[in-house]
């Protein structure tokens, strides 16, 4: 399967229909977006496995979690917004309390809904999944990461949020690098602050580290893939490592990555931190580029908060 | 005893140990409870294609309580069927329970799916009949909502995607008993024409006496031999039906009961 240069809705369904012909109770659910994520191309090789409910997001959750009660393995699909705070009650309760087995895929997360603009922008998506028992929370970064996490997320029994890019994305991995859900994916070894990054912005990560070598400044850069639950060891050992750290991420700085790595932090090895992602603010409609730039997104942002974080650190010493 | 009569006896059981039950901690949701106990003497005594020695038997039929307030009375169904000791319904609601306010599929055995907030368990009956009808199995799903319960947007979601799916493995039933916490539904929020509504989702409608136990078993009959449809009983009920302090009145929708006054009601009910 040809996991680069391509949209990653298309690396998605082709991983769906893989994973279909193994798992015959694989169904998908779906509110009226096949055309938004490809899925149709899933229908069209197994129509007799979409449930497709209309614009009706509270009832597909409530329709998945009574096909997963009865033995099906559904993945449902929508646009992160209404896969998140559209239907909380219905993931809490009917999926998670129920302790049944759902998929939950959004695409289009954060500013990555770019022209449909504020109202389908989700900045509180992870915060809002986080808040939720058992919940576990994937966010890829390209489409290597995407296919070696798949099976992992099919063979764990429980709620899954997936926070999936739907058209372009940076390829980071190499075809044999190993992932692990729950675990976090070092990508480079540095010593005096460590990147934590989830999403696209560990491209932006890279990039500001590459700069940050350029004056000087050694940072570690590691992927965040599962938000929930978050890999304590790893930010700890880190942490002790670097004594500095920095989280980015496309969401806002609460109840996100950034709340999720300085809850570890503070509870296990206090340590200056910096958080990148969005202030408090709401979306709004832009391309790309614009918002990244407008909500404090690049890897310039991160490279200022690694030196102000570097600079706190050498204050208490 | 011919089939009325032993229904009647199984629901008046009914109505006495969910009293019983709720007296025990002296508060509940007897209003509810008590409207649905003739639907479920029915399913559980005559209906269902279920077995308390197997409680997981794959073809069994389900059932889901999406008014979830109404678990005492089906705690009493589930332990006079013989799922767990009729003692177990002392312990309603007490630490570390297994019998919650609200039906809980992985707290008590027996129980389906787990209800609790109004209109998810109708949606997750309607997932459950998607998925009987993809597999062609044999049984049914059975589900009971409120008529409050019926002003949930979800309920119409859903409904509507189940006539159109044509899910006639599905019959679910409203208890209408006309009353909701705050009052009378038609003060608050009216959802009558109800059989129009449902007639307009594409449901096969039947309306009936949700007290009259032979008239819920031809229903379910009818339902059963419905084609292509999926089957909404309407049941004319009365909130609190059987205990004569709550019967006909919105504040049982959640009560205090002492033990006098349920010892009281379940001699009434002879």
């Amino acid at each position: 399967m040809e996991l680069r240069n391509r949209e990653m809705r298309d690396i998605y369904v082709d991983l769906l229909m893989h994973y279909a012909e193994l798992y015959p109770e694989l169904v998908i659910v779906e509110a009226d977006l096949m055309k938004a994520l490809k899925t149709y191309i899933f229908a069209e090789k197994f129509p007799e496995r979409v449930i497709n409910v209309g614009v009706a997001e509270a009832n597909m959750i409530g329709v998945a979690a009574g096909l997963s009660n009865m033995g099906k393995l559904p993945f449902t699909h929508t646009f992160t917004p209404f896969a998140t705070r559209r239907v909380f009650d219905q993931v809490m309760l009917s999926v998670a309390y129920a302790q049944l087995n759902v998929k939950m895929v959004g695409s289009d997360p954060g500013i990555m809904a770019q022209l449909n603009g504020g109202t389908h922008m989700s900045l509180e998506d992870v915060g809002i999944m986080r808040n939720i028992p058992t919940m576990t929370i994937f966010e890829p970064v390209d489409g290597v990461q995407l296919a070696a996490m798949f099976p992992q997320i099919i063979e764990h029994y429980g709620p899954v949020y997936i926070r999936l890019l739907r058209t372009e994305f940076d390829s980071i991995f190499e075809d044999d690098q190993k992932f692990e859900l729950g675990k976090a994916t070092p990508i480079i070894e540095g010593k005096d602050v460590s990147i934590f990054a989830t999403g696209i912005m560990v491209k932006e990560a890279l990039d500001a580290q590459k700069i940050l070598s350029d004056q000087g400044i050694s940072a570690s850069v590691i992927n965040i893939h599962t938000l929930k639950p978050i890999d304590v060891d790893a930010i700890v050992k880190e942490a002790k490592k670097t004594g500095a750290v920095v989280t980015a991420e496309n969401h806002n700085i609460i109840n996100g990555l950034g709340s999720a790595v300085a809850e570890v932090l503070v509870e296990n090895c206090p340590t200056v931190m910096e958080r990148v992602g969005t202030k408090d603010h709401f979306g709004e409609v832009g391309k790309k580029d614009f918002l990244m730039e407008k909500f404090g997104l690049t890897a310039h942002h991160i490279v200022d908060a690694a030196l102000k974080v570097l600079e706190r650190k050498n204050t208490a010493k | 005893m011919d089939k009325r009569a032993y229904l009647e006896l199984q629901a008046k059981e009914i109505r006495k140990h969910t009293l019983d039950c709720i007296a025990t901690l002296g508060v509940g949701h007897v209003g509810g409870s008590m409207s649905i106990v003739d639907a479920l003497a029915v399913l559980y005594f005559d209906q269902l294609n279920i077995d308390p020695k197997n409680p997981q038997m794959p073809d069994r039929d389900r059932f889901v309580l999406s008014k979830g307030h109404g678990g005492p009375a089906v705690y009493s169904a589930l332990a006079l069927k013989g799922y767990f000791p009729m003692e177990l319904l002392k312990t309603l609601n007490i630490s570390n329970t297994n019998l919650p306010s609200h039906t809980d599929k992985n707290k008590t055995i027996g129980v389906d799916m787990t209800t609790g907030s109004l209109g998810q368990g109708f949606s997750a009956s309607v997932g459950m009949a998607v998925a009987v009808q993809l597999d062609q199995s044999p049984f049914y799903i059975y589900s009971i909502i409120g008529d409050g319960e019926s002003q949930e947007g979800q309920i119409w979601e859903a409904a509507m995607f189940a006539g159109n799916r044509k899910l006639d493995h599905l019959i679910s039933f409203t208890d209408y008993n006309k009353m909701q916490i705050d009052g009378d539904i038609s003060d608050i929020n009216d959802v009558s024409p109800l059989d129009k509504k449902w007639e307009a989702f594409n449901w096969h409608v039947q309306v009936i006496d949700g007290h009259d136990v032979m008239a819920i078993r031809d229903a379910i009959l009818v339902a059963k031999k419905t084609l292509g449809k999926p089957s909404m009983i309407i049941m004319n009920t009365i909130k609190g039906k059987g205990a004569d302090f709550a019967e006909g009145q919105a504040s049982s929708h959640n009560m205090n009961v002492t033990k006098e006054m349920s010892q009281k009601a379940i001699e009434r009910l002879g």
